[in-house]
């Protein structure tokens, strides 16, 4: 039993944290505290600046340009990225669609897609849900009709996050009517400008523009577009659920909203007292930290199982379950923390220069309700727990 | 980082299952844990000839073990076998000892059973609250006051007896003949008693034992958290096992999923207890010792609970009976949050972190 990196471990921590210090912009870091929707050009410059490094395709192998990161060097970077207030990696491109072009893609693809991936060229977007398929994802019902040297696509996606910067997507089809729902499904590939797609807003329990519905209108896609076998995509979408899930729980994300959370529980004051003093409040904290603290040494149990086999096992599940509910009791409390301070609509009080409350909170009631999806998507808990059903309790 | 046991460790804890497997067998154990002296003596010495009391003592002081990972190790295979022998008295003993730099070859060799009154009936929890005061005489001390609590105390040659001394807590030693020992069953199986001290002939084991008494209670905690651990792990298996076989409505229960989720939570929370002793245990030497082993002990009193009412629960009525194991199972996690620390006074302790 050992829980500590390893020299070359922590060396590489030191890097990536000096990395980080060096070149993240101010802009980028205070717009990320602040909690505010991120534009695209932030995304962008984040993006470009990895992409620079040779640090963007964070799961890729060498040969494809990725750094070669083990799982636990992977973790380190995540960490330090949540831990220095970076944007996440928006994910469809680098760590989604990338990874299946290595395994599943053919060479043209790889020499096509892969480098436009990684110089930010592309910006892909996930065309998976349907408003008739979310977590019984197989039962969706987007056609790829075969006209010669085409798909015709016709059909919804809709939870496309950020779809809205996308220029291309990539898309779950069925080919084949009847038989098995997991059978007939393919792995499509579209450009967005494509004539027949449209991209519509769907506004969010809190007001923001992330998601959208993409419609399919007799678009015409070539077959060349095809990624893998034809109806063979469930393998795909599998494969997706399953690869490199090890940073699932995001432990730095958390690490970071508890720091701003006793911040925030130091700062504002109840019965004469910071309120991080209060026992009720301070119970909360204590309890949702020690669930933290052993979620940290269950993710590292998992790299080092994953590490040792070469890949991560049907329990990452529980990082997702464990670490969405660490993840949204944090938010709970730092909106209780402000009390009447968290009410005020973002974007509603017009120009002034009064603050109502500590410095980023203003948008902290929204991203509270902004995380309730964590607990939905990527196949909601619910889902994981039919996961580990089948796969850790043999049921 | 490394996750596996060293092979040291893993030939421990084999040993140990192995023995405890074939001697501790459940319908064996209860009869053991229920009938005075709620131990079985023969056994005891066995354990300690297979080196298991060593395996809590440091080189330094003789033994081949002491740390946070040993006494986890150990600790879990007690645990998964219900094991009611009184090895939490010996490593809060061991400890004590050790604080004091005393000589443990009569502990590491079982020829004498250790217990340790550290608790007052007033405030059992606060190990702040001493009442019971030590007098100086002629050649040594006398003892008077009450301790409870004092587990494995049944059946013990020697206490160790915190008291105060100057106003200063101390620990003292007394033989089990000079003090009044009324020794107990618990319901989980295995013994403790209160002892009486009426102006009862001591020796001076330590003075200004605050440190060495938290220390000590840290170590407990976390052998309670491995034990908890051990005992969780054998639980679950007993669930899992019947999930898969009994039926009702013509399936197995197993297929319902509104059993399903609810067991997939217990192996969740049964993950996060392991975590979160492993991270007491690697911090046992260390500064963070006393926080991490309240963060452990008041996560497992939440999660034993959970397993113990899920694991009846999701049995049925068979789990309700003395002669199946998880009725027994069940009874010492939920009884362990009352050893040392429950889940609220450990959670208290994490919160006065937060007080500069």
């Amino acid at each position: 039993m050992d829980l500590t990196f390893t020299d070359h471990e922590r060396a590489f921590q030191t890097e990536v944290r000096d990395f980080l210090a060096t070149n993240l912009p101010a802009h980028i870091t205070a717009a990320v505290r602040a909690g505010v929707e991120l534009p695209r050009e932030i995304y962008q410059e984040w993006h470009e600046l990895l992409g620079r490094k040779g640090w963007l395709g964070a799961t890729w192998p060498r040969e494809y340009g990725g750094p070669g990161w083990t799982p636990v060097e992977r973790y380190i970077f995540d960490v330090e990225c949540s831990r220095a207030n970076a944007p996440r990696v928006v994910a469809f491109g680098p760590h989604m669609l990338g990874p299946v072009i290595i395994e599943f893609g053919n060479d043209r693809q790889k020499a096509e897609i892969l480098p436009r991936i990684l110089s930010g060229e592309d910006w892909w977007a996930q065309g998976y849900s349907e408003p008739g398929a979310g977590s019984d994802l197989a039962s969706l019902r987007t056609r790829a009709d075969r006209d010669g040297d085409h798909y015709i696509l016709n059909g919804q996606k809709t939870w496309t996050t950020l779809g809205q910067h996308a220029n291309r997507i990539f898309c779950l089809v069925r080919t084949t009517q009847g038989g098995k729902p997991q059978e007939g499904i393919s792995f499509v590939l579209a450009d967005i400008d494509t004539p027949g797609i449209e991209v519509r807003p769907i506004r969010l329990i809190e007001g923001g523009h992330e998601v959208n519905e993409v419609f399919f209108d007799n678009v015409r896609v070539p077959v060349d577009n095809l990624v893998g076998e034809e109806n063979k995509g469930w393998t795909i979408a599998k494969f997706l659920l399953t690869h490199e899930r090890t940073n699932i729980a995001g432990v730095g994300i958390s690490m970071q909203a508890l720091d701003e959370l006793k911040a925030l529980a130091r700062r504002m004051r109840r019965k004469g007292r910071p309120l991080i003093e209060d026992p009720l409040f301070a119970a909360r904290i204590a309890r949702v930290e020690t669930d933290l603290e052993a979620m940290k040494i269950t993710n590292l149990r998992m790299l080092f199982r994953a590490q040792k086999q070469g890949h991560p096992g049907p329990e990452t599940s529980i990082l997702k379950i464990k670490g969405t509910l660490v993840n949204q009791e944090l938010r709970d409390l730092a909106r209780r923390a402000l009390g009447p301070l968290a009410a005020p609509f973002p974007g509603s009080v017009g120009e002034t220069n009064l603050m109502f409350g500590p410095e980023n909170s203003e948008t902290n009631a929204a991203t509270y309700f902004n995380n309730r999806k964590t607990s939905i998507f990527g196949g909601s808990n619910e889902i994981q727990r039919n996961i580990l059903t089948k796969t850790m309790l043999g049921l | 980082m490394n996750f596996d046991l060293t092979e040291d460790r893993r030939m421990l804890s084999d040993t140990l299952t192995r023995y405890l497997a074939d001697r501790y067998a459940i319908g064996d154990r209860s009869r053991t844990a229920y009938a005075a002296p709620f131990h079985d003596p023969d056994r005891w010495t066995e354990l300690a000839e297979l080196g298991m009391a060593g395996a809590l003592v440091p080189e330094t002081a003789g033994g081949f073990g002491g740390t946070g990972f040993d006494i986890a190790v150990l600790f879990e295979a007690l645990g998964r076998a219900l094991c009611p022998e009184p090895f939490l008295g010996t490593l809060l003993a061991s400890r004590l000892m050790l604080a004091a730099d005393a000589d443990q070859a009569q502990l590491i060799s079982g020829a004498r059973r250790f217990a340790v009154g550290l608790a007052e009936i007033d405030a059992p929890y606060d190990i702040g609250h001493i009442a019971s005061t030590a007098r100086r005489t002629g050649d040594g001390y006398c003892l008077t006051g009450r301790k409870t609590a004092v587990y494995g105390g049944q059946a013990a040659d020697e206490f160790l007896l915190v008291a105060l001394l100057d106003g200063a807590p101390a620990v003292f030693r007394a033989d089990a003949a000079a003090v009044t020992v009324v020794g107990y069953g618990m319901i989980d199986g295995g013994g403790a008693a209160e002892v009486l001290m009426e102006d009862s002939p001591a020796t001076l084991l330590l003075d200004n034992a605050t440190a060495a008494i938290t220390g000590a209670v840290t170590a407990g905690r976390l052998a309670l958290c491995a034990e908890a651990v051990g005992a969780m792990d054998a639980a679950y298996a007993i669930l899992l096992d019947y999930l898969k076989t009994r039926k009702q409505f013509g399936v197995v229960i197993g297929s319902f999923q509104a059993l399903q989720h609810r067991t997939v939570d217990l192996l969740m929370e049964i993950e996060q207890a392991r975590s979160i002793t492993i991270a007491a245990a690697a911090a046992l030497d260390g500064p963070d010792a006393a926080l991490k082993s309240a963060m452990a002990k008041t996560l497992i009193g939440r999660a034993a609970r959970l397993v113990a009412e899920e694991t009846i629960q999701i049995h049925g009525g068979i789990a309700m009976t003395w002669d199946y194991a998880a009725s027994h199972y069940a009874k010492r996690l939920i009884m362990l949050d009352h050893q040392l620390g429950d889940t609220d006074h450990c959670l208290d302790e994490v919160m006065q972190s937060y007080t500069a």
